[in-house]
């Protein structure tokens, strides 16, 4: 579903280049979770921009779903964010002024979606993470397991193909983010491809398949042997 | 996105900011205000002075003599022009479109009756002069259709001056002497006020012919005519050329039509009324300039949730349309405050002060509030093209 070919992100910084990621080549395939690590700076926050559409790669190929979504104009690559993407964000990124079902619902607006079909979307969303009680209070009334299940929420309300988690849990207590795991890979075990960046080893090892990077290389790409919590179910 | 969604996402991040949002909105509105209230006092003198024009009708048209033209020499050589006379306006009576036409002497005489004395503006008219300027006779009569070359020495009074030399007595029949001469008073004028700084009630008239040898001129100060209504000011320019030119042997005059005076007036009044709101405009100007500021500040507080909405698959226009549309939605509420600030302002100082003149037409207001809008729109651009054109990644990382 997803194939990177030689990918390099370059930046400048001052008068020397950095290579984010130096000729990355990868193809995910559909329903794969995936657990990207790595030390800071090495280029996996980058790699997740880059699969988001949020980033363009200096050079190289990205085909998703076959399509090379490089060559896609804003217009498009919005489109394709909003129907084929969804992001979690370590910060969660509620809009403060809107309350939870109003920030689930924001990505059905932009697509400009039939306010009755919206509604029924959005009850769902949010039913199905347990927040059907707090879809009136705003991101500062709720807990920091309660915001992130709200952004999730808002990752899956238009059903993407692929879910980007860039450390989820990053800014939660243990239990919480235990929590946030677990409803992460139930929509996995859905059929949602997940890709996770984290530098928890812990978390890293749960996913099936796990990615190292180094300096903007791919420097392991390994299958899970031991059976994790993860697909124990599967 | 629908209109509907994108009121409310615009709407709730200006509630959010309530403070902020009035105080902005509020600069627009003094602004606003200011343009509604000036043009309002402009165009209200603007209707004053020429409703004081035209109080005489707009069928005048008055014959100067010499030749004054905008461009071009003296087209009949130096001293070479005839006088404006008695014959030339009794030639003009005959005119088919001329419904009334007076020749006028004007000048400052010392009036005496019994042992008052007054000095006083003497007109030397024609007995159709109250025809042509819509005046009135109070008690007696005007001046008596004589003559016109040798007419009886009878004299009728403005109002003012009738009080100052007779007070409460009755003046028909009184003798009076003017610069010298005596004169008997037929009549006596309503009262007309002040027009444009004249006081045409502290006026005597005379028979021109009199007022000529009693100011010891040649000429008319002037003929005025008025014509039929419906005649075409072309045709009544024409018949008085040719027939002036005729009697005179060359162009030797001036006419300019009431319609030529009010057009000319009005395009001065026009840049008065434009001078004053383009001083109300200056404040207008700040307002916009509080609009860039605040949305700048917005723009650097709300980087975040630009980066998301991105993330989210927002288009570039669409980011650039919500910020647009607040900056929008703050310049036009702010314009609306301020037209009901400025028109109400401009009632009450009608109110408080009724000789001044205020008026605010309809299309003001409506352009007033397109001007705020499209200074929403002007101010809006700069911050919201900053705001679509953030790099998402960047947006989202900043704190």
């Amino acid at each position: 579903m997803i194939q990177l070919t030689g990918i390099h992100r370059d930046f400048q910084v001052g008068d020397q280049t950095v290579h984010a990621l130096d000729d990355v080549t990868l193809t995910i395939d559909s329903g794969e979770y995936i657990s990207i690590m790595g030390p800071s700076g090495s280029g996996k926050s980058t790699l997740l921009n880059l699969l988001g559409l949020l980033d363009k790669p200096s050079s190289g190929s990205y085909r998703l779903n076959g399509q090379d979504v490089t060559a896609l104009s804003d217009i498009q690559q919005a489109q394709v964010r909003n129907r084929e993407i969804g992001f979690v964000f370590q910060m969660f990124h509620l809009v403060p002024r809107l309350t939870a079902a109003e920030n689930v619902e924001l990505p059905l607006i932009l697509a400009g979606e039939a306010p009755e079909q919206r509604k029924s979307r959005v009850t769902r969303a949010l039913a199905d993470l347990g927040l059907s009680d707090r879809s009136h209070h705003k991101p500062d009334q709720l807990s920091g397991g309660q915001r992130q299940r709200v952004a999730i929420a808002r990752a899956t309300v238009t059903e993407p193909n692929v879910l980007l988690a860039d450390e989820p849990t990053g800014n939660l207590d243990h239990k919480s983010g235990q929590d946030v795991i677990r409803i992460l890979e139930e929509l996995n075990q859905r059929g949602i491809t997940l890709i996770m960046v984290t530098h928890d080893p812990e978390m890293g090892q749960r996913a099936r398949r796990q990615l190292h990077m180094m300096d903007g290389r791919l420097d392991i790409d390994q299958l899970n042997q031991t059976d994790s919590a993860g697909d124990g179910t599967a | 996105m629908r209109t509907r969604d994108f009121l409310n996402l615009t709407g709730s991040s200006l509630i959010a900011h309530r403070l902020r949002s009035f105080l902005t909105a509020l600069g627009i509105a003094v602004g606003i205000a200011a343009v509604v209230l000036l043009t309002s006092i402009g165009e209200g003198v603007h209707q004053f002075v020429l409703s004081e024009f035209t109080q005489f009708g707009t069928t005048l048209v008055s014959i100067n003599p010499g030749k004054t033209t905008t461009h071009g020499g003296n087209v009949g050589g130096f001293g070479t022009e005839r006088p404006l006379t008695i014959e030339d306006a009794e030639a003009l009576q005959r005119l088919p479109f001329a419904r009334a036409v007076v020749p006028l002497v004007q000048g400052n005489a010392e009036v005496e009756a019994d042992n008052r004395r007054r000095r006083t503006n003497v007109y030397g008219a024609g007995p159709q002069w109250p025809e042509a300027y819509r005046m009135q006779v109070k008690s007696g009569r005007f001046l008596p259709d004589d003559d016109p070359v040798a007419p009886r020495a009878f004299a009728v009074l403005g109002s003012k001056l009738r009080q100052e030399l007779f007070g409460d007595r009755s003046p028909l029949g009184q003798r009076i002497t003017i610069g010298g001469s005596r004169y008997r008073v037929i009549g006596v004028m309503e009262s007309k006020g002040t027009v444009l700084g004249f006081d045409l009630d502290d006026t005597v008239y005379i028979p021109a012919a009199r007022a000529l040898s009693l100011f010891n001129k040649d000429t008319l100060f002037q003929i005025d005519l008025m014509y039929r209504q419906g005649t075409p000011v072309d045709t009544v320019v024409e018949g008085i050329k040719s027939l002036l030119e005729a009697r005179h042997g060359r162009d030797d005059f001036t006419i300019t039509t009431q319609q030529q005076m009010l057009d000319v007036l009005g395009s001065v009044l026009d840049v008065l009324t434009f001078a004053v709101g383009a001083i109300g405009g200056i404040s207008l100007l700040v307002g916009g300039i509080g609009i860039v500021t605040i949305m700048t500040i917005a723009i650097n507080e709300r980087t975040n949730e630009i980066g998301l909405l991105r993330a989210l698959g927002a288009k570039q226009s669409q980011v650039l349309g919500l910020f647009l549309g607040e900056a929008i939605v703050l310049a036009a509420f702010g314009g609306l405050a301020g037209l009901v600030l400025g028109v109400g302002i401009a009632e009450l100082l009608h109110l408080a002060l009724p000789a001044l003149p205020v008026h605010t037409p309809l299309l003001y207001v409506a352009l007033a509030e397109a001007i705020a809008v499209v200074i929403g729109l002007a101010a809006g651009v700069l911050p919201a093209r900053r705001a679509a054109l953030l790099d998402p990644v960047e947006a989202l990382r900043s704190e």
